[in-house]
């Protein structure tokens, strides 16, 4: 490698963010252990991150120490469970730059939080005196994108079933890139929302939301982006995204399972109608009819995940403490280090885009005609983990001609080894399926 | 080394090199023909056979799909075993598939009724594989029973 002086007075090299990866690993106990007699190499963190012990320190210690039920006890355990509960609320709004703490929503993943929105629209739909931006009926349109993940297009096809409006969607270009050519006559004064994936799961596409939202804007709709594989990977500010809605899920970014978030504008939130009915989303009930509470308490139905909400809030200060711009930094030069490095495996091809910009650190390919299962098996009998299948995005696959793909994933404390072993492994698939 | 159990020559074979692939339609015109379309929602792969029959005799299976090499394999294997066969045969080597995939790695396969598919004996010890070995073989108990041939009773419970 040829060493390249940076001239005096531009930034140098040393002033990119960095960590210690090595220090970092050294918080997640799983990377320690074996997987079929190998070293465990994960590259499934797209599916599902790891944990640092100190995000289970705190899940267990929660339990151990604190816990009570929420919002409802005058006792001191039950103090103590709704300030972690409500602190951790305080952690992730500060984390995603959100206005007021009451705009974030916890929800059990992104998933239910799109599916909160979606019941919202539904609802408002059957009131007359609902807010006008709510309600759906033929003749009204939803746009989404052919890269969705299947939880940001179920329940939009459900949502138009149930009102009669009309579901489009962008294409995607043969680079993988989301195909804004058709802006102007897909998102119309018909259109009511746009739900759009920041960046796919299964391509690894970071779309640019500027000229969208800019048009969203024009025509009045609402914009929800689905944040589940941005959120965990670089710096997010719902302000500067100026989005309505944004969704993302705890499990994706060191947290624990059952966990997500759905922000909204506080205004906006606070003219949707409820979705679950039940405790703590009250205001006063009698046997004919109940008022509701305000958001964000309006949107969580019985007793919340609190544990769970708790250890989202100690992987938020995690993830702060080694800091986001330093995680993008060194994905982006995983992903450049692993883009050149599939490149020499023989008959691969990359599904998405091939070069390290406007993309993540999620590279989906074919190896020849081998198919993605027996690749992930013969990886998996090597210690390398990652996914393989459909990655519920099946409409991705069929954009692209193909049943499956096999997908590796990145994340703070994967290295280049890590790669290596990789595409080493992918030899070894060769070899056998050749 | 655990791979080779999986991916055993006799799969691999089968895979490369399928037998009875590609649907066909029936030579004799009064042969009760019925197909099934299966597909594997966790991995989007997907099976077609169709089953010829006249009589309890089916007397063709062709398939098409898309798959891994488990499954393609799989399928291969159920044209070499189960063509040209009556019910009682069938309803027996189906039944024997079925256990072995069942079985967790702890049945012992019968070689002379399974033939080729005593090599899928590795595959059971991979829970996620076992439906790609079913997929052609729950496909072709369907287009069997549409066709008039019964296969059951067979119980999978992977």
């Amino acid at each position: 490698m040829t060493t390249i002086a940076i001239p005096d007075g531009m930034p140098q090299y040393d002033d990119v963010p960095r960590f210690d990866v090595a220090a970092v690993r050294a918080d997640f106990p799983i990377l320690d252990r074996e997987v079929n007699g190998h070293r465990l190499v994960y590259l499934d963190s797209a599916n599902t991150s790891h944990k640092p012990r100190q995000v289970l320190d705190v899940l267990a210690g929660h339990y151990a120490m604190h816990n009570a039920n929420v919002s409802r006890s005058v006792h001191t355990l039950g103090t103590e469970a709704t300030e972690a509960y409500e602190g951790a609320r305080a952690k992730i709004a500060a984390f995603v730059n959100a206005p007021s703490v009451d705009e974030v929503v916890f929800t059990k993943n992104s998933t239910e939080a799109i599916n909160i929105v979606a019941y919202a629209f539904s609802n408002a739909s059957l009131r007359a005196d609902a807010d006008e931006r709510f309600r759906l009926g033929p003749g009204d349109e939803i746009v989404i994108s052919e890269m969705e993940h299947h939880s940001n297009i179920v329940p939009w096809q459900l949502l138009a079933e149930r009102t009669g409006a009309t579901l489009r969607w962008f294409p995607v270009t043969d680079s993988g890139r989301l195909d804004e050519s058709g802006l102007a006559d897909l998102v119309t004064e018909r259109t009511k929302i746009v739900a759009l994936v920041h960046t796919s799961n299964i391509l690894g596409t970071v779309n640019a939301t500027a000229r969208i939202t800019e048009r969203v804007r024009q025509v009045g709709a609402l914009l929800l982006l689905d944040c589940s594989q941005s959120v965990p990977h670089q710096p997010i500010d719902v302000v500067d995204l100026d989005a309505d809605f944004i969704v993302f899920t705890g499990h994706k970014m060191c947290g624990p399972t059952g966990i997500g978030v759905l922000w909204g504008r506080g205004e906006l939130l606070a003219a949707m109608p409820p979705v679950m009915g039940g405790g703590s989303m009250i205001e006063t009930v009698s046997m004919a009819r109940s008022t509701f509470a305000a958001p964000p308490a309006r949107f969580e139905a019985g007793t919340p995940p609190i544990a769970e909400a708790v250890a989202l809030g100690a992987a938020v200060d995690y993830l702060t403490g080694v800091g986001m711009r330093a995680i993008q930094w060194h994905e982006k030069e995983l992903t450049a280090y692993a883009l050149d490095a599939l490149a020499t495996v023989p008959g691969l091809r990359i599904f998405g885009p091939t070069v390290p910009v406007g993309r993540g650190g999620t590279i989906s390919f074919a190896l020849g005609d081998v198919h993605p299962h027996d690749v992930g098996q013969v990886l998996d009998s090597l210690g390398v983990q990652v996914r393989v299948g459909h990655h519920c995005a099946k409409p991705v696959c069929t954009r692209f001609g193909v049943p499956a793909m096999t997908r590796a994933s990145f994340y703070l404390y994967t290295t280049t080894e890590e790669i290596d072993a990789l595409v080493s492994g992918l030899e070894q698939v060769r070899r056998i399926f050749d | 080394m655990q791979l080779e159990q999986l991916y055993q020559e006799i799969i691999l074979d089968h895979y490369k090199r399928p037998q009875g692939r590609g649907l066909r339609d029936a030579d004799d015109p009064d042969a009760e023909v019925a197909e099934a379309h299966h597909v594997n929602p966790t991995c989007g792969d997907e099976v077609t056979v169709r089953v010829a029959a006249v009589d309890d005799i089916v007397v063709d299976i062709s398939y098409d799909g898309a798959g891994c090499s488990i499954s393609q394999a799989s399928a291969s294997v159920l044209y070499d075993r189960l063509s040209g066969r009556c019910a009682e045969e069938i309803a027996a080597v189906h039944a024997g598939f079925v256990e072995l995939m069942s079985g967790r790695g702890q049945v012992t396969p019968d070689e002379e009724l399974l033939g080729d598919g005593v090599a899928f004996a590795g595959v059971a010890r991979y829970p996620a594989r076992v439906k790609c070995a079913l997929l052609p073989w729950m496909a072709f108990k369907d287009a069997a029973a549409r066709a008039g041939v019964g296969v059951s009773p067979t119980e999978v419970e992977a």
